[in-house]
């Protein structure tokens, strides 16, 4: 039953989410000031990762490639399959739950206890719409920090396959241009814009309903986190299998 | 003026307001004093419109908050202003940000109009060159200056105040006391304190509301609270020594 409030009050808070918007003139700065601190700001541990995890993903196809009948190109084939699709939305979505999540939450969170919401809303304004969503509005370029994780993990990948001796770069251009569905692209974009919903508002709310004082925001902050990967991953299956089966 | 009649309000089944009934005077300081516990809190949040009551009403200038349309509610609010018990100053913004606030959300003025307001308000709460710190940088008394500031920068018509000097030293408490009553005669303003420091009440308490245990237990003024015989005040306000000395020479004086 309890279960089924949180979920009432997660759906009403992003229904007022809407409702009486703040000023544009205001909402445009808020709109720029969040797209600094989650899209912008998350790029250098995003790039950091992807190229990283890239390079990881084709050393270890490579490692466990050892029959001769198998071509070499696959290495690059089967690191394409699991960037675009797997890796990218998925696994940086969880990163992002992590590093956006918690700012959320948190910054949220100590605006609730120093009673700065409560001063949004003795002025009439719907604290609401002034601090969720321009949230929503700066990750849905969300996408964009996608793009260069799926990128950066194969120039990784191949990195990773060139210099490591695994197959040559001719075979692993040729693996990743084997076999391309346009359609895996768009699938991939779509679980992202899902999961870019589900990174503004879930922390949001956990930040906004919090009670308590300052150890209270760090528990919410961690609850936060759990509950974004949860919902993330369910998402993900739930999704593959409308999208993809 | 605010009028307030039989206002219940409950927590999870614990009545906290048991029909409070009051009035709060244009152009006096109102004072809520009470022990810590006693609903003021709430009270002042019920006022606000911050939290819904299950009974009673309240009235803005005869305007019924409960039968206001959103839209009606939302031009109410812009005409109040609130100082916070913990100032509530949005740490993301310097103090001159924090000020210009409401007048960037609630009126069309121009830059450099907002910024001459912004000058002139924070010169009137004593604040000269703090424009750009951050707040954490201000002390506890220029915090609640910058508070009062944002709150009287769109000349509301009514002002509230939770605690507005809990955790400061006597001698800033006194000046922060003489700064809301100084603003409340100026710009003629309903204002509201809830407060539980004595020094308070003796100095701007020019109406003042008791509250016990969720009612109102006595109401009158900083001059007959010294006269009432009503026990429960008394035990509150001469729970200090120095407060039994006062009294005892109000009392030899008298007779």
């Amino acid at each position: 039953m309890t279960y089924l409030n949180y979920i009432g009050a997660y759906f009403l808070m992003i229904a007022e989410m809407f409702r009486k918007p703040t000023k544009w003139s205001v909402m445009k700065q808020l709109i720029l000031k969040d797209i600094d601190d989650l899209i912008i700001g998350s790029l250098g541990i995003v790039a950091f990762i992807s190229f990283f995890v890239g390079g990881v993903v084709t050393i270890q196809t490579a490692l466990n490639i050892d029959n001769p009948l198998i071509p070499k190109y696959l290495v690059g084939f089967a690191t394409r399959q699991s960037v675009v699709l797997e890796f990218a939305p998925t696994f940086i979505s969880i990163i992002m739950a992590g590093k956006v999540g918690s700012f959320i939450t948190s910054s949220i969170g100590t605006m609730r206890v120093t009673e700065q919401i409560d001063a949004l809303e003795v002025m009439g304004i719907n604290s609401l719409n002034y601090l969720v969503f321009p949230k929503f509005i700066a990750l849905m370029l969300y996408p964009f920090v996608i793009s260069i994780a799926m990128f950066l993990g194969i120039f990784g990948g191949m990195a990773a396959c060139v210099y490591g001796g695994f197959s040559s770069l001719d075979d692993y251009i040729i693996g990743i241009q084997t076999d391309f569905t346009p359609f895996h692209i768009t699938y991939a974009f779509i679980k992202t814009l899902v999961f870019a919903f589900v990174l503004a508002t879930i922390p949001s709310y956990h930040g906004f309903y919090m009670k308590g004082g300052a150890l209270e925001v760090g528990k919410a902050s961690t609850t936060s986190f759990v509950w974004t990967s949860v919902v993330i991953i369910l998402l993900n299956y739930i999704l593959t299998q409308m999208l993809l089966s | 003026m605010i009028e307030v009649k039989n206002i219940h309000k409950s927590f999870s089944g614990v009545e906290v307001l048991k029909g409070i009934s009051t009035t709060f005077d244009k152009g006096k300081t109102n004072l809520i004093i009470g022990q810590s516990g006693s609903g003021k809190t709430v009270f002042i949040k019920c006022l606000l419109g911050l939290f819904d009551y299950e009974e009673g009403c309240i009235s803005y200038d005869g305007k019924v908050f409960s039968e206001l349309s959103e839209y009606e509610k939302r031009n109410l609010r812009a005409d109040i202003g609130m100082v916070f018990q913990g100032s509530a100053l949005f740490d993301s913004m310097s103090i001159a940000e924090n000020v210009m606030f409401p007048l960037k959300m609630f009126t069309n003025q121009s830059k450099s109009e907002m910024e001459d307001r912004v000058d002139f308000v924070l010169k009137r709460v004593n604040l000269i060159d703090a424009h750009n710190k951050m707040p954490s940088e201000a002390s506890g008394g220029m915090q609640k200056r910058v508070a009062i500031a944002r709150a009287i920068v769109n000349n509301p018509k009514y002002l509230f105040c939770d605690e507005p000097n809990s955790g400061l030293d006597p001698k800033t408490a006194i000046i922060i006391d003489n700064l809301i009553q100084e603003i409340t005669l100026e710009y003629d303003i309903t204002t509201v304190i809830n407060s539980h420091d004595m020094n308070s009440v003796m100095e701007i308490g020019e109406k003042i509301v008791f509250l016990k245990n969720g009612l109102k237990a006595w109401e009158g003024s900083k001059e007959t609270i010294f006269k009432t015989d009503n026990k429960v005040v008394t035990d509150f306000v001469y729970s200090s020594e120095l407060m039994k000395k006062v009294r005892q020479m109000y009392i030899e004086e008298k007779q």
